[in-house]
């Protein structure tokens, strides 16, 4: 066992570090539960603090921002937070792959919002020459195509010349909010915003408008677990991530994964752009996406790269998220709380992690100390 | 012609300060994505010191110590943004947790913190318009330099900037000289390029990486604050500030991890983000394509360097990865 800090400048730490990998998934579990229990109860410290409201006042009050009154049978606030966190579950699950291999896609947002123009663009220009079902056929392929190429251009440069990745997604983002912004200004004129559209709309089922986009990225879901974990291609995928030097060994062609999975990336922002411009909002501006691009990357981390997982985590942020900006909007409070909120439990969660991968272990004591 | 390169250089100054803060942090071997948070925090830390102030004054302009209506806000704003620096070096120092994540996270915080702050204060003085007015603090930051009216264009376009501009260059400059002519400079990049082999010749690895991201994070604060203070003349509204903190890091590139040559990108990167203004002919939805114009260039920027593979060119090596000295 060697030490964190050495008696090198005549000072000895009282402990030290040691890499651990002998922890079962369910005590790993148990930490992060904890962390986020934690980060509950921190948030609503500071929110009793700052509202001098009761301790479960807050959490009421925050529940019922995510859920609304369902106990009067009231379902509108529900569907709300489940399209929300539908939205959030397909953006994390995009970039997941790319992560898994260890690219940084950080254009979930300029992804999404290409798809989501690309659906714009058809909506409006074959809203009325092509038949509703080859209409949407061509939105669907349009927005996923759209989606693929804003990933695939740093995805190229990347497996070429090593280009960093991290920063040219970012880029491509605000490029993509630019079109966006010349789009609008091109089709709405000078009021610079398009009046939703009602031709090529995704069909509405059992009378409910978000019901559609949550069975959509619920597929995805697990298609997605499927390809990652049992498909030939998800085993690629994770062999560049964890080792370049092994799957040139065995004979992966690194370049190849590398844009075919970032083509997979960016055409499921495609896919959830369409299903924000074609299934929800029926109209586009530069704030469609509104910054979920990067929380998805968060999530998808938070979720250890586990589609299901995922749907947890997206769902406690979303829940997050509607319930401090509920207790914002009740207690007078500035609403971007709701991002401080989220921000620290992320840190919590990003975090623990360290308790997983690391024990602490103390001095002149044999005892592990429980992390 | 003057005012627009005056106007440029004053919106590259905080995009400067930023890229000079995050070229440090990144020599040590953290690409901080927190950058555009701990902007904003730099910015509100300044209004509400400022705000304090000013109203600890009665809102009377003679009763106010220009020494001390410069140096409150610069300490709120160096305290808060040096905090935010503790916040990510803890995390990814001492907990080695993955770097994009935690600056992400603190992304979300900062803005959420910059804007919950600003917003309050909004609502403290119940104006009617959605932003506060420092105009007071503003005018002890933007005094100019003697003769700068009498010189002409020559006096405009080298005098007549506040003094946070030209500290962000001096600021750049001896962050330049210190990373490639000092011993603490080799040092540093030898952190950011290999910390093991940094570890095994006594370099205090950790100090290191704390010292440089708090550094680097105070001087990206001061962008916020010259922002507030001599951009938008001492008035905060939320969300004002934009993504000129992602900027500031495309910056970086742009620069090739070089802080003097960040000076002549962020009056660049500043000339094109104003470059629409100067296009009126072109009509508004052209204007908007030539908005795009500083992220393609700092593509183009991206590409080529990785292209040329130049060793000289090349971010640290061990950008974005942490140090755990048992690891093999």
């Amino acid at each position: 066992m060697s030490k964190e800090k050495t008696a090198r400048h005549g000072f000895e730490a009282p402990f030290h570090l040691a890499k651990r990998d002998d922890l079962k998934w369910w005590q790993a579990w148990l930490i992060r539960i904890a962390a986020i229990v934690v980060a509950l109860l921190v948030v609503g410290v500071i929110s009793m603090l700052l509202t001098k409201e009761s301790f479960f006042k807050i959490y009421e009050t925050m529940y019922r921002g995510a859920f609304g009154r369902l106990e009067k049978g009231s379902t509108v606030m529900l569907w709300i937070f489940l399209q929300r966190t539908a939205i959030l579950l397909g953006l994390s699950l995009a970039v997941t792959p790319a992560f898994k291999m260890k690219f940084w896609n950080c254009g979930a947002e300029g992804q999404a919002l290409a798809g989501g123009l690309a659906s714009m663009i058809c909506m409006i220009e074959l809203g009325d020459k092509l038949p509703y079902p080859v209409l949407l056929l061509v939105i669907l392929v349009s927005s996923m195509a759209a989606g693929a190429l804003w990933g695939v251009i740093p995805a190229i440069f990347k497996a070429q010349y090593n280009t960093n990745e991290t920063l040219f997604t970012l880029m491509m983002n605000y490029v993509a909010t630019q079109i966006v912004k010349y789009y609008l200004y091109l089709e709405g004129g000078g009021s610079n915003k398009i009046n939703p559209v009602s031709t090529g709309n995704l069909p509405i089922i059992a009378d409910n408008e978000y019901l559609l986009n949550v069975i959509i990225v619920l597929v995805i879901t697990v298609l997605m677990y499927v390809y990652l974990n049992y498909s030939k291609q998800g085993y690629e995928i994770n062999v560049v991530g964890e080792s370049r030097n092994t799957a040139r060994y065995i004979g992966i062609n690194i370049k190849k994964v590398i844009i075919r999975t970032m083509i997979i990336s960016g055409a499921v922002c495609g896919v959830v752009g369409m299903l924000l411009v074609a299934g929800t909002d029926h109209s586009i501006d530069t704030n469609t996406v509104g910054g979920q691009g990067f929380t998805a990357i968060m999530v998808s981390w938070l979720g250890q790269f586990n589609p299901f997982v995922m749907v947890i985590m997206s769902a406690l942020v979303i829940f997050l998220n509607m319930g401090s900006g509920k207790v914002t909007e009740a207690c007078g409070l500035n609403s971007s709380f709701a991002d401080i909120a989220v921000g620290i439990v992320i840190l919590f969660v990003v975090g623990c992690e360290f308790f997983i991968r690391y024990s602490v272990k103390f001095r002149h004591s044999k005892k592990e100390v429980k992390a | 012609m003057i005012s627009y390169i005056v106007r440029a250089i004053l919106i590259g100054v905080p995009m400067l300060y930023g890229a000079t803060g995050e070229i440090i942090t990144e020599k040590s071997g953290h690409l901080n994505l927190g950058i555009p948070g701990i902007m904003y925090v730099g910015a509100i830390g300044g209004v509400t010191g400022a705000f304090i102030y000013e109203n600890s004054c009665g809102n009377n302009i003679d009763n106010m110590n220009p020494f001390l209506a410069v140096c409150i806000p610069l300490l709120c704003s160096i305290l808060g943004s040096i905090l935010m620096g503790l916040i990510y070096s803890f995390f990814t120092v001492t907990l080695r947790a993955n770097q994009n994540v935690t600056g992400l996270a603190l992304t979300t915080f900062g803005i959420g913190l910059g804007n919950f702050l600003g917003g309050s204060l909004i609502k403290l003085i119940e104006s009617d318009m959605p932003s506060i007015s420092l105009g007071k603090t503003s005018s002890f930051f933007c005094t100019k330099l003697p003769f700068a009216d009498d010189l002409g264009w020559f006096g405009e376009l080298f005098l007549s900037f506040d003094f946070l501009t030209y500290l962000s260059i001096i600021i750049a400059i001896i962050a330049s000289i210190v990373l490639s002519k000092t011993r603490v400079g080799l040092n540093l990049r030898a952190v950011g390029e290999n910390p093991a082999t940094a570890d095994a010749a006594g370099i205090n690895v950790t100090k290191y990486k704390y010292v440089a991201t708090c550094i680097g994070s105070a001087i990206a604060g001061l962008g916020g604050l010259q922002y507030v203070m001599a951009y938008a003349t001492g008035s905060w509204s939320n969300d004002a500030f934009g993504d000129r903190g992602w900027m500031a890091i495309a910056l970086v590139i742009f620069a090739l991890w070089k802080p003097h040559l960040a000076i002549f990108g962020a009056f660049l990167f500043g000339a094109l983000f104003n470059a629409n203004t100067y296009a009126k002919g072109l009509g508004v939805e052209t204007q908007e394509l030539f908005k795009m114009l500083p992220y393609v260039v700092t593509i183009i920027v991206l590409v080529f360097t990785s292209m040329r593979k130049k060793r000289e060119h090349q971010p640290p090596a061990s950008l974005g990865l942490s140090y755990f000295r048992e690891e093999r």
